[in-house]
C-alpha cells in the first residue's frame, strides 16, 4: 500500500522535474517541432507543386497537397520527440544522477516513468504546434469534435510507444552521441511510407516494405480520421502496432534500467 | 518485508568473501570487512584497485558474485530496499541534475526521501549554510566550481538524514580548500555518530580522516589497521640532509648515529617522521656541531611506501609517480 502510494508520488516528483526541466529549456520542446516544420515548409512550397501533380487523382482525398502531408508531419513531430527523449535519458544515466536514484530508498520504476509521461507531454504539445503550423500554411481538416479525439488518441499512443522505445535506447547507448544515433531509422520510416507520395507510386518491392511498416497504416488512420480518406483496417493494424510497441518498449527499458549499474 | 536478519547490530557493514569479476577479470577478490558503527573506515588504494566496485555493491548498484555483504543489518542481496534506506551515496562523479539550482536539487532530494515541505525547506537552508552555499543557492548547477558541486552532492546525499555514508575518493580533483573544507565536513558528520566508508588514493586523506584504514590492491585486502599500526609498518618517513662536502658529512654522521649514508650525493637520511620536534632536533644538533648543512627535505610515507611495503612492489597504474618529497 505504501510502496504503492510511494510508487505514485515518487514517478510525480520526477515528473515534475522533467517539466522544470523543459519549461526552463523550452529550446527542447521547440526544436522537436522543428524539424517535421521545416520538412512541411520544404515540401509544401518547394517540392510540394511537383509532387503534386505526380499524386493528382490518387488517394490524396482530392484536396491541396498539404492536405496530404501534414498528417505525416505531425506523425514526424512523434520521431523526433523520441530522439530527444533518448538523448535525455542517456545524458541522465551518464551523469550519475540516475546512480544517485538507485540507492534512494524510492521506487525502482518511477524514474522511467516519469521521464515517459514528461517526454509524452512534451511531445504533444509540440505536436499541437505543428498542427498549428499547418492550419496557418492551409491545412484544412474535415474532422468533427470526435474525430479530432481520435486522432490526438491515437497520436498519443504512438508517442507513448516511440517514448518506451527512445527510454530503453537511451539506457543502452553508452554515450548521448550514440543515443542521439540509434533512433535515426525512425525518423526516416515515415518517408518510406505514405507520409510524403501514396505508397501506390512506389516500386514493388519498396511499396510491399512501405505498405506493412509501421507508420504507414499509422499515417493512413491520421489522414482517414482528419481528412476523411478511407480507413479501412488500418485502425486495427495502428492499434496494434502502437500498443505492441509500447509494451515491448516498457517491458525493455524496465529490464534494461533493472540490471547491473554497469559502465 | 522478511523477518530482518540475524547480524550483529553494533556493526555497520560486514562482508564475507565478497568477490566481483567483469567477464574474466576478476576486481574483488575475498573481501573481508568489519566496520563498528560511528565509525570513518576508509578503503585506500590506487586506481583500478576494486575501490569504486566495493562501494557500488554495498551500496546495491550491481550485485556480487560471490560472498555475503550486511549494511545496517541488511543483506545487499536480499533486501536492498531496506539498505538502501538507511545510506547516503556520494559518488566519484558528481551525482546532481545540472539544469536544476542548488536549492532545486535539495528538495528534489526532500521530495524523493519523502519529507514534510515545512522539513525538506528546514534541511536544505541548514545544509546551504552549513556548506557555505547560500550565495550559490538559486544558480544553476551548471555553473558553480567543483569544489562547490561536490559539496552540493555530499548535501543531496545528507537530506536523508543517513546513518551510514559512502564517500567514493570524496576530494579527487578538488583545490587544497575544498579539500580542507571537505574534510571537515567529513569529521563533523562522523562526530555526530554517522558511520562513514571512504575510498582513497591518499594516504594522508586516510591518516587525517581515518579511525582505520584497508589498504586494497588487485581486489584484495593487502593491510588493515588504524593509521598509527600502517604507518609502523611503512618505514618510508626520514629527513634527509644535504652537505656541501666529505668532512661535513662525515661529522654529521657520526653526530646523528643510526642513519643512512649516502656518500655520493653527500646526503643523509635520519629516520622519523619529519614533525616540528624532530626537525628543531635535527636543526639543533647541527647548530650546535657547527655543521652547515646545504639543504634539508621532510618525506613523508605516502601511498608508493604503503605499497611498495606492503605487496613488495612499486603500485600499478599511470598515477603512480615518484615520491613526494616535501621541501622545506
Amino acid at each position: 500500500m505504501t510502496s504503492m502510494s510511494y510508487a505514485v508520488s515518487d514517478s510525480m516528483t520526477m515528473l515534475r522535474r522533467n517539466l522544470k526541466h523543459a519549461r526552463r529549456y523550452p529550446g527542447l520542446t521547440l526544436s522537436v517541432a522543428g524539424t517535421p516544420v521545416v520538412i512541411l515548409l520544404l515540401f509544401n512550397y518547394v517540392f510540394g507543386g511537383a509532387l503534386a501533380t505526380g499524386i493528382g487523382g490518387m488517394s490524396s482525398g482530392g484536396g491541396e497537397y498539404i492536405d496530404y502531408i501534414a498528417p505525416g508531419m505531425i506523425l514526424l513531430t512523434a520521431t523526433a520527440g523520441a530522439l530527444v527523449t533518448a538523448v535525455s535519458v542517456c545524458v541522465d544515466v551518464t551523469e550519475g544522477i540516475v546512480n544517485r536514484f538507485r540507492t534512494m530508498a524510492i521506487s525502482r520504476a518511477s524514474f522511467l516513468t516519469g521521464y515517459v509521461v514528461g517526454s509524452v507531454i512534451q511531445t504533444m504539445a509540440s505536436i499541437v504546434l505543428v498542427i498549428g503550423v499547418a492550419l496557418l500554411m492551409g491545412f484544412r481538416p474535415t474532422a468533427t469534435p470526435l474525430e479530432w479525439v481520435a486522432a490526438i488518441g491515437v497520436l498519443t499512443l504512438l508517442t507513448l510507444a516511440l517514448t518506451w522505445l527512445a527510454a530503453g535506447i537511451g539506457l543502452v547507448a553508452k554515450s548521448p552521441e550514440s543515443a542521439s544515433n540509434i533512433p535515426l531509422p525512425l525518423q526516416f520510416l515515415p518517408f518510406v511510407g505514405s507520409a510524403i507520395v501514396p505508397t501506390e507510386s512506389m516500386p514493388a518491392g519498396m511499396r510491399w516494405f512501405a505498405e506493412y511498416q509501421p507508420f504507414t497504416p499509422i499515417i493512413e488512420t491520421l489522414r482517414g480520421l482528419l481528412l476523411g480518406t478511407p480507413i479501412g483496417n488500418s485502425a486495427i493494424i495502428a492499434l496494434a502496432w502502437c500498443v505492441g510497441l509500447s509494451l515491448a518498449g516498457y517491458a525493455w527499458a524496465r529490464s534494461t534500467f533493472n540490471r547491473d549499474a554497469n559502465r | 518485508m522478511t523477518a530482518s536478519t540475524a547480524t550483529v547490530v553494533a556493526e555497520a557493514i560486514t562482508t564475507s568473501g565478497l568477490s566481483k569479476s567483469f567477464g574474466d577479470k576478476v576486481v574483488l577478490d575475498g573481501i573481508d570487512l568489519r566496520i563498528p558503527e560511528g565509525m570513518i573506515f576508509a578503503l585506500l588504494g590506487p586506481n583500478g584497485a576494486g575501490k569504486t566496485t566495493t562501494v557500488q555493491i554495498l551500496s546495491t548498484l550491481i550485485s556480487a558474485n560471490a560472498g555475503t555483504a550486511y549494511v545496517a543489518g541488511h543483506d545487499v542481496t536480499r533486501e536492498p530496499g531496506a539498505v538502501r534506506a538507511a545510506i547516503g551515496v556520494t559518488g566519484q562523479f558528481s551525482a546532481v541534475d545540472n539544469l536544476l539550482t542548488a536549492e532545486e536539487n535539495l528538495s528534489l532530494m526532500a521530495d524523493l526521501n519523502h519529507l514534510p515541505r515545512a522539513e525538506g525547506r528546514r534541511r536544505a537552508a541548514d545544509l546551504l549554510r552549513r556548506f557555505e552555499l547560500t550565495d550559490a543557492a538559486a544558480k544553476p548547477v551548471v555553473t558553480l566550481s567543483g569544489g562547490m558541486r561536490r559539496k552540493l552532492d555530499l548535501a543531496m546525499t545528507l537530506m536523508g538524514d543517513p546513518r551510514i555514508i559512502f564517500l567514493d575518493e570524496p576530494t579527487t580533483g578538488l583545490d587544497p580548500r575544498s579539500r580542507r573544507t571537505m574534510w571537515q565536513i567529513i569529521r563533523a558528520l562522523a562526530a555526530d555518530g554517522v558511520t562513514i566508508f571512504l575510498t582513497t588514493q591518499y594516504l594522508d586523506e586516510a591518516d587525517h580522516l581515518a579511525d582505520r584504514i584497508a589498504v586494497l590492491d588487485h581486489g584484495k585486502l593487502v593491510a588493515e589497521g588504524t593509521p598509527e599500526e600502517l604507518k609502523r609498518r611503512i618505514p618510508g618517513g626520514h629527513i634527509r640532509l644535504q652537505f656541501a662536502d666529505v668532512g661535513s658529512l662525515e661529522s654529521a654522521a657520526a653526530l646523528f648515529g643510526s642513519v643512512t649514508r649516502d656518500d655520493e650525493a653527500l646526503a643523509l637520511n635520519i629516520p622519523g617522521d619529519g614533525d616540528i620536534p624532530a626537525l628543531r632536533a635535527v636543526l639543533g644538533a647541527l647548530d650546535r656541531a657547527s655543521i652547515e648543512a646545504e639543504a634539508l627535505t621532510v618525506h613523508t610515507p605516502d601511498l608508493d611506501d604503503v605499497f611498495l611495503t606492503l605487496t613488495g612492489r612499486p603500485r600499478s597504474g599511470d598515477d603512480a609517480g615518484s615520491s613526494k618529497e616535501n621541501a622545506r
